[in-house]
């Protein structure tokens, strides 16, 4: 069985993850170990923005850390993790700046300053981005250039950890999946660092990549590591649902609506955002919440448009001004049929992004010793609901905050091989092959139907309640899910861990919102619709003995 | 329903490989990828293919060879008049069925 050592481990290779490489090395870790279940820097969220950085830059006004901060709270609804919060808008100039000194292309004005636009929930023109629509995949392709150039990292593709090894209450590394021989492997880490993205994957209609499952959140909460603000999944108001869009990311609107407006209408032609207490006379300013929830309750109610959404409209902007916009992104619509000078396109809430996740202090270090997160697997430092542009800084200054932090800490305890011993046959025995009547992808497509219909951007103790339950039958059928045969490349092996994770990141979500009974930011509970002033804490979620908990802020 | 039909070369490494063929659900504007994840969804879990971005047209990871031309299985249409032949991408050695090696050199475990 193979064996590796490493001084920092890293698991998942997004932009948080090869931030923190970068930095773990620039600490003088000298074994700096960067996974990624896909491929370094191509899976994951990062690659997949095609929207703004936020940073409090002043290229293009007077804006401040404290400004940017300011915004940051406000959308937070009261939730935020002031320290996070801090953090994440103080250090996301350097960062940016940065990103700029190796050529990632941030647009810039004639003269030369970056070019900063404001997005909604931003009180300055604050947010930056690499044109057209390629802020995430030049952000990946600096990253992986920068990780490359380091002899300190050794990366590897296509592992899949199963399992942190905890030994006297510490994380000490842990074992993993090598895909393409079906093999256990296993790893010593004097720190482990999480950065595995979200959970969005668990939801019908998503903006995900195929490794959003929620498995870093599993990961954490089985070596004891807690989860903050679980119950927050952004959902991303506008996107596309139809006609069907081929080759272009679903949340792809949002950059030509700061530019040109745009109308959102119901199914019958009529602007409705006014009901739900926004004005857009002037420009593009409802914050995604309050966006989402009134698309959803035009939706139920029976106004929305063939496929469930509403109308995003742009007929009227003039044709010239639409291609100044949309640039080459016009033919890119052609080829699948839109012309927005003649037709609406429909859109609905999408789950985008999640709020919540391993909770950390300022050094991205958990409670328990060894282990730290990075990026969007840290919860708290948005709260209730995310500004616009503040998921890249935010994996940029985590992932450079959990590198350096965890090459500087000691190592909390010994490897111990025998620690790492039933994580290592549990692999072993699933890749025998495993007869059964049930398909994970199947299980994970019920999953993901499951948590849009019943803790989606509506919700309900009924509801709630009927989703713990099936949850919970489908955590115990997790024995009789079949295993195809054959050890290399088994999809449907990485399936069934994929499947367990995901129900683990399922459940921790439905019961931070079954324990929240009120309505605040991306949580709406139908029968609680008011936000409760006295309920404006974090509630926290552990698992003991496998059973996930969720309690109440305190 | 109308149906779409599937021709798919299966094999582990250098073994001998064979095609076999899968009839899936046809929906306008519906792609190749599509059609596999339903395959492994519903007729067989086992079916390799690389992907991660699933629709988005960045990661590049679901080379194949559809028809005999190299293209993203995620940005090919389904045609539904038609068997369509997926082929592992060429010039790379197979892993299994139509993941091949694309990992760089330095990125991979042996």
């Amino acid at each position: 069985m193979t064996h590796l050592d490493a001084d920092v481990l890293i698991i998942g290779a997004g932009g948080a993850g090869m931030y923190a490489a970068i930095a773990a090395a620039r600490a003088d870790a000298e074994r700096v170990l960067l996974l990624d279940k896909s491929l370094v820097g191509r899976g994951g969220a990062t690659i997949m923005a095609q929207m703004t950085v936020a940073a409090a830059l002043g290229e293009e006004s007077d804006d401040d850390c404290g400004l940017h901060l300011a915004d940051t709270l406000e959308a937070g609804r009261g939730l935020c993790d002031a320290t996070l919060a801090s953090v994440l808008c103080e250090e996301a100039p350097a960062r940016i700046r940065e990103m700029g000194e190796w050529q990632v292309g941030w647009a810039r004005r004639d003269g030369g300053r970056i070019a900063q636009v404001t997005a909604p929930g931003h009180s300055r023109p604050r947010c930056c981005y690499v044109d057209f629509l390629n802020t995430g995949p030049a952000v990946a392709a600096t990253l992986r250039r920068q990780v490359s150039r380091i002899d300190a990292i050794r990366r590897l593709s296509n592992l899949t950890v199963t399992d942190l090894v905890v030994s006297e209450g510490a994380v000490i590394g842990a074992v993993a999946l090598d895909a393409a021989s079906g093999e256990p492997v296993t790893i010593a880490a004097a720190a482990t660092i999480v950065a595995t993205g979200g959970l969005t994957r668990i939801y019908r209609r998503n903006s995900a990549s195929a490794n959003m499952g929620g498995d870093g959140y599993a990961l954490a909460l089985a070596a004891g590591a807690e989860l903050v603000d679980m119950e927050f999944v952004q959902f991303f108001p506008i996107g596309h649902l139809a006609p069907r869009l081929v080759g272009m990311d679903p949340i792809m609107w949002d950059p030509f609506r700061y530019k040109l407006g745009g109308r959102l209408l119901d199914g019958a032609g009529n602007e409705f955002l006014a009901r739900y207490g926004s004005d857009e006379t002037d420009a593009y300013t409802t914050p995604r919440d309050i966006a989402s929830h009134a698309i959803t309750k035009e939706v139920a109610a029976g106004r929305g448009s063939p496929h469930g959404g509403v109308y995003l409209s742009f007929e009227h902007i003039p044709a010239a001004d639409l291609r100044q916009a949309f640039g080459p992104v016009i033919e890119r619509l052609a080829r699948n049929g839109i012309d927005l000078a003649r037709a609406p396109v429909e859109v609905s809430p999408i789950a985008h992004y999640h709020m919540g996740g391993i909770a950390v202090d300022a050094r991205m270090a958990t409670r328990v010793p060894g282990l730290y997160a990075a990026g969007e697997a840290v919860g708290g430092a948005n709260g209730a609901n995310r500004l616009s542009g503040n998921a890249i800084p935010e994996a940029l200054v985590f992932g450079e905050r959990a590198g350096r932090f965890a090459a500087a800490g000691k190592p909390a305890a010994r490897w111990n091989a025998s620690a790492a011993g039933q994580a290592v046959e549990r692999i072993r025995r699933l890749a025998e092959g495993r007869s059964g009547e049930i398909a994970a992808a199947a299980l994970l497509d019920e999953l993901r139907a499951l948590m849009w219909d019943d803790v989606g951007p509506l919700r309900t103790a009924a509801g709630l309640e009927r989703a713990l339950a099936r949850i919970g039958e489908m955590r115990a059928a997790l024995p009789e899910v079949a295993i195809a045969p054959g050890r290399e490349c088994n999809a449907s092996l990485a399936d069934g861990f994929e499947l367990s994770a995901s129900l683990v990141a399922a459940e921790a979500v439905t019961r931070a919102a079954l324990a929240r009974r009120e309505s605040r930011g991306a949580h709406q509970r139908e029968d609680f619709p008011a936000s409760n002033p006295k309920l404006a804490k974090s509630g926290l979620v552990s698992m003991e003995a496998g059973r996930v908990a969720a309690r109440a802020g305190a | 329903m109308k149906m779409a039909r599937l021709s798919v070369r299966r094999g582990t490494g250098a073994a001998p490989a064979r095609y076999e063929e899968f009839t899936v659900p046809f929906e306008d504007g519906a792609t190749v990828l599509d059609a596999l994840i339903w395959v492994r969804a519903h007729r067989d879990p086992s079916l390799a293919i690389r992907y991660s971005c699933i629709n988005a047209n960045v990661c590049k990871e679901c080379t194949i060879a559809v028809d005999g031309k190299v293209v993203y299985a995620c940005t090919t249409r389904l045609v539904a008049d038609r068997a369509m032949t997926l082929d592992p991408l060429p010039g790379k050695r197979r892993l299994r069925d139509l993941v091949t090696e694309t990992r760089p050199p330095r990125e991979r475990l042996k």
